[in-house]
């Protein structure tokens, strides 16, 4: 029973499915980034759909191999990937919304009202305190 | 047939690079910009994985490695530059 499957044609329809997958979702995450109103909207689209995307290729490569040398590379670059991934979105978020990039109109901030106002008065207070505090302010 | 499937996954990915590119030229601020390289940077990695594949040369996994690293440097070092320059 098992001699008559071909095992090349099964890693073969494995991995073009995991591939096929991870590069739906690269193309959704695209299409994202150009379509939509927003920094911070188009952040969180490519954000997730990169990282699942990258993901799922690398899986597909890494059925196709099928050596353990391979696999250990695969599993380095998918673990370092959703590491990094929500840390870059994070800084660069919180950097945009210290320099003030405007949100969408229909976006709900009435939660984040507090944040912004804090950061805006410290920016409003810096310039006078931003000579005797400058040499342990910086975070 | 399987070289068809991974001939159709690198051209969708070729689309994918052109509209990061469309939103690297056109996005209003320097956020933008870094978000699309960030994308720019996966899709490559993407791009050279199924290119390994469809050569049968394991070597080029080192590539993807190196470029994952330096993909996170570089949005790192962008925000920490625009954190420095906002205040």
């Amino acid at each position: 029973m098992l001699e008559n499957i071909d095992m090349l044609l099964v890693k073969e329809i494995i991995s073009s499915v995991f591939i096929l997958a991870g590069v739906a979702f690269m193309l959704i995450a695209s299409i994202g980034l150009l379509r939509f109103p927003d920094f911070y909207i188009r952040m969180s689209a490519i954000t997730k759909g990169a990282t699942l995307g990258v993901g799922l290729i690398l899986c597909g490569m890494g059925i196709y191999f099928n050596q353990p040398s391979m696999l250990l590379k695969v599993i380095a670059i998918i673990s370092f990937t959703f590491i990094t991934a929500p840390v870059a979105a994070h800084v660069i978020g919180r950097t945009a919304v210290q320099n003030r990039i405007p949100f969408w109109h229909k976006t709900n901030t009435t939660e984040l009202q507090d944040y912004l106002k804090h950061t805006l008065l410290e920016e409003k207070v810096s310039p006078d305190e931003a000579a005797d505090n400058n040499h342990h302010t910086p975070e | 047939m399987f070289h068809y499937t991974l001939m159709i996954a690198i051209a969708a990915l070729s689309a994918c690079l052109v509209m990061t590119a469309i939103r690297f030229a056109i996005g209003p601020t320097l956020p933008d910009r870094v978000t699309s390289f960030d994308l720019f940077v996966a899709n490559v990695i993407g791009i050279i994985a199924i290119y390994a594949e469809l050569t049968d040369n394991a070597n080029y996994i080192d590539v993807a490695i190196i470029l994952s690293l330096f993909g996170f440097l570089g949005s790192i070092s962008f925000a920490y530059y625009l954190m420095k320059t906002s205040r």
